[in-house]
């Protein structure tokens, strides 16, 4: 019989793989439900924190914060990159990092220098690989990321900008759309967009404690905070999203493989039985 | 009075309130309906919402930002204390981790610093100071 052995043993190795990988693809799909629960759960707080920008910005029109101010010339540029602290998730990483690399030789065109901040394992091994300066890293946020946790991280860049070492700040991340689809977005983090109401109907202020500025430095960093905050947890989602479709695939493809090769390891075994059949009756007819 | 408490992770508290009593940075706030526009940065400890009815909520907060208007109040709460030189130490920890990943050393131990245990500490006991208070008060009615 030729190579039946070999083919059961590569048929159980496969059988094995599938089975880790159907349920990696179970776990995945029970995260996603988690993940997007959190993404809701921030909600709030977001709109929250949008409607005391609003008013501030109504209050308040004269004083500007060096946070909303955009700069003539931009000498260099940050990055915020989400990613994923494991693989496994298809080109999830992938395709957010291309978008990146095709963004960053554009500034670099322009003759302005990059930096990034990474969060999470994938980026920053890949960003070190191709030597782009890394100001400051957090990793292993986990199923449920802190803020606290991203803090110190979104600090750096905010300190740089209002040193002026940095006059854009982008933040990259995976949107996720929907289970199928995850979308790799550039957005622009720092100066703040401006926002569209501006008819300012009746002029009005807060009592400040302490000072007007002080709080508005507040409120903005709260706000970015927020911002970064929401997209690691789109991020999150996306991941999840992505690796249950990796897993998915994976699972079928190992099941194909598997009727493929128990098709070939039949014939081998139907060709051995004729084969032997033959022999006795070619050995019977020679008596 | 329209209030709403929210921390980066959900609604804590939202309703209709007839005194709001907050832990202000320049000392404790006492809001009624149609107060003055305020804002003003909050201290950890807890704000108490009394509603309409006289009943009253405690919400415990590790600090944030209070926004008074004539008929609402937004309290965003942060889930930690926080301060400048926590802020400070936690930017420092990301730029040696990133250091770490350029060097290749990539350690697992991270252990807290002074500030950020400073901190934590003064959380804890800001919260535990205003839970006891929040005691005492609910005991002298009875």
């Amino acid at each position: 019989m030729a190579g039946g052995k070999e083919i059961t043993t590569k048929i159980r190795s496969i059988e094995n793989t599938r089975k880790v990988t159907s349920a990696l693809e179970m776990v995945s799909a029970s995260k996603i439900r988690k993940s997007q629960d959190l993404m809701a759960e921030t909600r709030p707080y977001a709109k929250m924190i949008r409607r005391v920008m609003g008013h501030l910005s109504k209050a308040r029109p004269e004083y500007r914060h060096p946070f909303t101010m955009g700069r003539e010339q931009t000498n260099k540029v940050g990055y915020i990159i989400v990613s994923t602290d494991r693989g496994l998730c298809g080109g999830l990483n992938t395709n957010l990092f291309k978008m990146i690399l095709a963004d960053m030789a554009e500034w670099k065109s322009k003759g302005a220098d990059v930096s990034a901040v990474t969060l999470g394992k994938k980026a920053s091994a890949f960003f070190k690989n191709i030597k782009v300066d890394i100001a400051a890293h957090a990793s292993d946020l986990g199923e449920k990321p802190q803020i606290e946790d991203l803090i110190g991280s979104i600090k750096v860049m905010l300190d740089a900008y209002r040193k002026e070492e940095i006059d854009l700040v982008y933040i990259v991340y995976n949107r996720f759309e929907n289970t199928m689809s995850q979308k790799p977005v550039l957005e622009q983090l720092l100066p703040l967009p401006e926002t569209d109401d501006d008819e300012v109907q009746d002029i009005w202020d807060y009592i400040y404690e302490p000072d007007a500025e002080t709080l508005l430095d507040t409120v903005i960093t709260r706000y970015i905070e927020a911002d970064v905050y929401h997209a690691v947890l789109e991020n999150l989602a996306s991941e999840h999203a992505a690796r249950m479709i990796a897993m998915k695939n994976a699972t079928e493809n190992a099941g194909e493989l598997i009727d493929e090769l128990t098709l070939v390891f039949n014939k081998a075994r139907q060709a051995a039985i004729t084969q032997e059949i033959s022999e006795i009756v070619g050995g019977a007819a020679a008596v | 009075m329209q209030c709403d408490i929210v921390s980066a992770r959900k609604t804590v508290y939202s309703g209709e309130a007839k005194l709001i009593v907050a832990p202000g940075a320049a000392g404790e706030l006492g809001i009624t309906p149609r107060h003055a526009p305020l804002m003003t940065t909050l201290l950890p400890g807890a704000v108490r919402v009394i509603e309409p009815d006289g009943k009253e909520v405690p919400v415990l907060i590790g600090g944030g930002i209070i926004e008074v208007m004539p008929h609402m109040v937004t309290v965003l709460a942060d889930s930690a204390a926080r301060a400048h030189d926590f802020d400070e130490s936690a930017a420092r920890r990301a730029k040696e981790r990133a250091q770490r990943v350029i060097d290749g050393t990539g350690g697992a131990s991270e252990g807290m610093d002074i500030a950020e245990a400073k901190i934590m500490l003064k959380d804890t006991i800001e919260q535990l100071r205003a839970l006891d208070r929040w005691r005492k008060q609910v005991e002298h009615r009875k």
